[in-house]
């Protein structure tokens, strides 16, 4: 099932890369800066606590839920961008650090750290 | 991005909902270090149901079982048998004045290490071994030592080890209000979440215990501070309890308080009245 949402979407974007190069490119390039930050532990370092099926992603740590099915379970991104924003909104004593709300990251860059999540 | 360490975020005390552990409140009406602590084991209790209380004086090693035989082997040829040799070397090497450490504390400095940290009343303060270590040298006219390495966790380490297997005997004076507000203040802290990243020792220690945070596997609350100082294998040398306090409150990305201050003395009796109840086994060896 989730090979063929990835292929689906990968179809998708190779479709969409076609059609409107300009914005498809600034789109990967955004992919890009979001996987950088999930691996980087100056940066955002989710991996440090959620495992994701990226093949460089390893050692990854489990304090949090794996990265899974973020469409399904966020069908509004903006709620996804929320729990990475500051997850103390939805449990006050998460170990998740508030990425947003304590200026860990801009927020240009999570932005780009949710499009990358998003894709898995 | 911007304002990266240094930051001082308001720490938001958790008072409701506490993660579990810790039961009896956080003023001065209601907190209870009897009660806490007996709900700290109660908590692991069910948290790790096959580990033996005990056993928790081993930190990680009491939970997780591949990093147990790593550091089993490690013990075979402890780390840390040539700065007790070394301590044991300088706690007996007389000072300037004729007099040594075995004059400035009880019984000679032979098997007291399971009594510390202690209120002292007269003081208003909480007193560390490491702190009596140093007053002991100035009121000799010797330099103190540094605090976090070096000498003094040698010396540290060999009086600690004449008190191994000693049960840990924290008391709280009831005829003192001032010493369980001590406790009390080191039981907020290590409640509170701090730092830029929002993290309380309890987050990694008590929720988070044996859960990875990437590779590294935060040990349980219980028994942090019964075998310090520690012969770390990351330090590649040994190292006192306020060190690794210092490394750890660094993790949260806060300012991180000075060995021996108020706030580090306090949470070390906090600790270590956790931990009554279990014995004594320092110098300890930790990756
Ligand atoms: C120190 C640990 C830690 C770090 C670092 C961390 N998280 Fe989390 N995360 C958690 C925990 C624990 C949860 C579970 C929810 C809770 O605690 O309330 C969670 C929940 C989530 C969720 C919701 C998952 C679901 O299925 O409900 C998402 C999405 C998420 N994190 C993404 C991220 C991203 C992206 C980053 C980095 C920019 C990140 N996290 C960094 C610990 C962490
Ligand atoms: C981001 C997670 C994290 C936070 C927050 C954290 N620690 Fe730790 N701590 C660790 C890890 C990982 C270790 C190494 C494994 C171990 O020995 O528990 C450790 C080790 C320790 C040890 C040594 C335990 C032993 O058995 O020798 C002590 C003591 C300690 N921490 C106290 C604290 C205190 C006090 C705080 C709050 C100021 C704190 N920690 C906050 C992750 C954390």
């Amino acid at each position: 099932m989730r090979k063929l949402v990835t292929a689906a979407a990968s179809a998708a974007f190779i479709f969409t890369t076609f059609a409107m190069p300009a914005q498809a490119d600034n789109h990967s390039a955004q992919i890009a800066e979001g996987k950088s930050i999930y691996l980087s532990k100056k940066r955002g370092n989710c991996i440090s606590c959620h495992q994701i099926s990226d093949p460089d992603a390893n050692q990854a740590g489990n304090q949090g839920p794996p990265i899974v099915a973020m469409k399904q379970r966020f069908p509004d991104k903006r709620t996804l961008r929320a729990q990475i924003w500051d997850a103390t909104r939805n449990n006050p004593l998460t170990i998740m650090p508030p990425l947003g709300k304590h200026w860990i990251l801009s927020e240009e860059e999570i932005d780009a750290v949710v499009e990358y999540v998003y894709q898995f | 991005m911007k304002i990266k360490t240094g930051l001082m975020l308001g720490a938001a005390l958790l008072t409701a909902g506490i993660v579990q552990a810790a039961d009896s409140g956080f003023d001065l009406e209601t907190v209870n270090p009897e009660a806490d602590r007996k709900a700290l084991q109660a908590y692991f209790k069910e948290r790790f149901p096959k580990a033996e209380i005990e056993d928790y004086v081993n930190g990680i090693y009491a939970v997780d079982a591949p990093s147990r035989e790593q550091w089993e082997a490690l013990e075979e040829f402890p780390p840390y048998e040539f700065d007790i040799e070394e301590g044991e070397r300088l706690f007996n090497t007389p000072f300037a004045n004729g007099k040594g450490y075995a004059d400035c504390f009880e019984n000679g400095g032979i098997g007291i290490r399971h009594n510390y940290p202690y209120w002292n009343k007269e003081q208003g303060t909480v007193k560390t071994l490491e702190m009596e270590i140093n007053e002991c040298r100035e009121n000799n006219g010797e330099k103190p030592l540094r605090w976090s390495k070096g000498d003094i966790s040698r010396i540290s380490a060999y009086m600690a080890w004449t008190s191994r297997d000693m049960p840990i005997n924290i008391q709280v004076p009831k005829d003192d209000p001032r010493a369980l507000a001590a406790y009390l203040d080191g039981k907020k802290f290590y409640y509170t979440k701090r730092g830029q990243l929002n993290l309380s020792c309890a987050n990694c220690h008590l929720q988070g215990s044996n859960i990875r945070v990437r590779a590294d596997i935060p040990g349980p609350m219980l028994g942090q501070t019964t075998h310090w100082p520690v012969f770390r294998s990351k330090w590649g040398e040994m190292g006192t309890l306020h060190r690794r306090y210092k490394g750890c409150h660094r993790d949260s990305r806060s300012r991180p308080d000075q060995p021996q201050s108020e706030t580090f003395r306090n949470l070390e009796y906090f600790q270590s009245y956790m931990n009554n109840g279990l014995v004594s086994n320092g110098p300890g060896s930790r990756k």
